[in-house]
């Protein structure tokens, strides 16, 4: 665990520095310097992880909320009169009471700012009941439904990212392709075909989001690796052919990098949710850890 | 007569030389990058950003007035390295010397190893002081000379003439690396050395340039799976198939070169378990290991990373012997330090001619002399205030917080673009030379 004497804001101040100098060190004098990048990644996957640990506590308790509130609503239409104020002040309980099961249920949902803390209340009416198994249904929903609200909601072209009520508007962004040094104007945060390659991702299941992502690099590597090596190599080196195949569409995902971070962090909390909740609402560490490292190691790798 | 360097703090400091321009406007060709003793102390080099190299050499002593330390004086400059360009990768090279390495003097001539990101060089620099004078066909400025008034034949013969000391390339090295060479290193064989670059340690023969033998290759064969990298090598001072190398993870690996042609399975792995009450953002940044020195009896060797000098007992791979804090201080301003790139600044140390003392550079222009023997420290300043002839250097403080007192400095004053990170202890004598940013300071033991 990471002491964070840092909190988590500084967390994503240290991601856009962190980024600000390996996109530097590309136009710094003597080349790239593998080992100053190396140790930036770092960093940037530590205030990652810290970033992302805060972020879904959040989440968690919003969504809590949020889903007390939808159930509190669906109620209210019912009786009208009776209930309304019984709800919200059940919610606070309902949160409290929520099974980890739900703790990553919410991720995709769309996720308010402007919501209130949630405050603890003692229960006292049935409507907790009710709500609590309400909340366990919608929570352990198979996961196909899930897909389908993701796939479905979450990544229409008119919105960039899952959270159409945050606050946060994606603009105009300026996507750096890495890798073609091509500058491309994106309309909000993701360019169109991006949209659609992750909403596949999405759909298809855990394995491939963080393959693909492994894949990525092989496109990086082959391309920088050193032509005339005098010395006599006594290992062979390793090259995927398979990398060459996956090229084509790991372009999308490469200038993707950028667009994530230009998005404002949103999109790093949903690629992350969609990961994990392909894999049936649990932490995979193994997979997350595959996919975290690779991405930052992405900008490492040349 | 001086001693091979005693107590760190018996001894005190005082200033003899300051090298290099006065102005504070610094220009970047003038950075030192490098500062090398020559096996006897006898000759100093420097290395610059701009590629260039130069050695001074000390006086011979007054011997009946020992009071009156030698000094070093400019004996040769010469460009080292250009910028290159990669066509290839459209990179392009540094003229920036990384490392000098002095060889053992074999003759008259002087030998020392150079090098840059890519490509290494051998240097010879010999002196001349006769030259031939006499020619029967050339003037003496050269031009030659009308035949047909020549009249008489002639001996040429040698007359004395001001010493003059030229630096020639004898060998370059190049081709052989990838990766930005980080350390070059002689074997005690004399006939080879070592160089290391980010992923690889290549064994070269001082007389063959168009070959080397790779020895350690860390490159995973997928790039993302890269974890850490070579910090720097170095070869043992007497056992010539023991060699070590650091790495960015804060670890340290011996080879030993009998055990099989490409050493990638180390001998031993020195490797100190991360405190964990310690863990910050920047853990990996300050556990990647700048330097690493062997001493001179060849029993220890030491390794600097961001925050502390260790001291590793060769025969004990579980935890340094030794730990000294260089700067404690600045834990806590990790991440301004991150924001200002100081925090992947690579601070080098050195040895004293005894193993005693060990010294290591800071910011602010300080340094650190860590006495083993007596377990003390000191800090002291290489300034342009403190620069009268024979001046004693005063031990400087360093306030982390709470009340400042007198004489000391808060934390928040230390200037960090003033940072020491080449220091370098002369052999046999209580001689130090420490480079700040473009001057290079010599330090000498008060003689009463």
């Amino acid at each position: 665990m990471i002491n964070t004497m840092e909190c988590a804001v500084d967390a994503q101040s240290l991601i856009s520095i962190s980024l600000r100098k390996i996109h530097n060190s590309r136009t710094q004098r003597g080349g790239i310097k593998l080992h100053k990048n190396l140790l930036v990644s770092y960093v940037l996957r530590n205030a990652r992880q810290v970033y992302m640990n805060e972020k879904y506590a959040e989440i968690y308790r919003m969504q809590q909320y949020e889903e007390v509130m939808t159930v509190c609503n669906e109620i209210q239409e019912l009786n009208p009169l009776d209930l309304m104020e019984d709800c919200e002040e059940q919610t606070g309980d309902c949160c409290g009471s929520a099974s980890e099961s739900a703790s990553l249920c919410g991720a995709l949902l769309p996720v308010s700012h402007q919501v209130p803390p949630v405050q603890h209340i003692q229960p006292s009416s049935a409507c907790s009941v009710p709500m609590a198994l309400q909340n366990e249904e919608v929570c352990k929903a198979p996961d196909p439904s899930f897909y389908r609200s993701c796939c479905a909601e979450a990544y229409p072209v008119s919105n960039c990212d899952f959270s159409p009520v945050n606050n946060m508007h994606c603009n105009k962004t300026t996507v750096l392709d890495l890798d073609t040094h091509v500058v491309t104007t994106v309309e909000n945060g993701y360019l169109h075909q991006d949209c659609c390659a992750s909403l596949q991702q999405c759909c298809q299941g855990a394995q491939s989001p963080a393959k693909k992502r492994k894949l990525d690099f092989g496109y990086y590597v082959s391309e920088i690796e050193e032509v005339p090596d005098f010395t006599p190599c006594k290992r062979a080196k390793f090259e995927d052919s398979s990398y060459v195949c996956t090229e084509h569409l790991d372009t999308s995902n490469i200038s993707n990098l950028i667009s994530i971070f230009g998005s404002g962090f949103t999109g790093l909390v949903s690629r992350q949710a969609d990961l994990e909740q392909a894999l049936n609402g649990q932490f995979c560490s193994k997979q997350a850890l595959a996919s975290l490292g690779a991405w930052t190691r992405a900008i490492v790798a040349f | 007569m001086a001693g091979a360097g005693g107590g760190g703090n018996d001894v005190q400091w005082c200033f003899s030389q300051v090298k290099g321009a006065i102005d504070d406007d610094v220009a970047e060709a003038d950075i030192i990058s490098t500062v090398e003793f020559n096996h006897s102390g006898e000759l100093l080099a420097t290395g610059d950003k701009g590629g260039r190299v130069v050695i001074f050499q000390q006086e011979t002593e007054n011997k009946s007035q020992p009071q009156c330390r030698s000094e070093y004086n400019v004996y040769s400059t010469f460009q080292s390295h250009e910028p290159e360009f990669d066509y290839l990768k459209s990179l392009e090279i540094e003229e920036k010397i990384n490392k000098i390495r002095w060889l053992p003097q074999k003759n008259a001539a002087q030998f020392l190893l150079s090098t840059n990101d890519k490509t290494i060089k051998l240097w010879k620099i010999s002196e001349r002081d006769k030259r031939p004078e006499g020619y029967n066909l050339k003037e003496e400025d050269g031009r030659y000379r009308d035949a047909a008034t020549i009249t008489a034949l002639r001996v040429p013969v040698f007359r004395p003439m001001d010493l003059m000391v030229e630096a020639s390339p004898r060998r370059v090295f190049a081709n052989a690396h990838t990766y930005h060479i980080n350390s070059i290193s002689v074997n005690s064989d004399n006939e080879t050395y070592l160089s290391a670059d980010d992923l690889r340690i290549n064994l070269w023969h001082l007389e063959i340039t168009d070959r080397s033998f790779n020895i350690v290759d860390i490159k995973p064969a997928n790039m993302e799976e890269l974890t850490e990298v070579i910090t720097a090598a170095e070869f043992h001072p007497h056992q010539c198939n023991t060699f070590v190398y650091s790495s960015s993870k804060g670890t340290i690996r011996l080879c030993d070169m009998r055990a099989s042609a490409l050493c990638d399975k180390h001998s031993k792995l020195f490797e100190e378990p991360e405190d964990p009450s310690n863990r910050s953002f920047f853990s990996e940044i300050i556990s990647s290991i700048s330097d690493v020195k062997f001493s001179h009896n060849g029993r220890y060797m030491m390794t600097r990373d961001y925050l502390s000098v260790k001291i590793w007992d060769l025969n004990m791979e579980s935890r340094p012997v030794e730990t000294y804090q260089v700067h404690e201080y600045l834990r806590s301003k990790l991440c301004s330090l991150y924001e200002n790139d100081c925090i992947f600044d690579k601070f080098e140390c050195c040895w004293n001619g005894n193993d005693s003392v060990v010294m290591t550079g800071s910011y602010n222009n300080f340094f650190r002399m860590l006495d083993r023997s007596q377990r003390r420290d000191v800090t002291l300043e290489a300034s342009r205030e403190s620069c009268k002839p024979r001046q004693v250097l005063k031990p400087r403080r360093v306030c982390a917080g709470g009340k400042r007192k007198k004489d000391e400095i808060s934390v928040d004053s230390l200037d960090f673009n003033k940072k020491i990170l080449h220091t370098a202890w002369h052999p046999q004598e209580n001689i130090i030379a420490v480079a700040t940013t473009n001057n290079l300071y010599i330090f000498q033991e008060k003689v009463n």
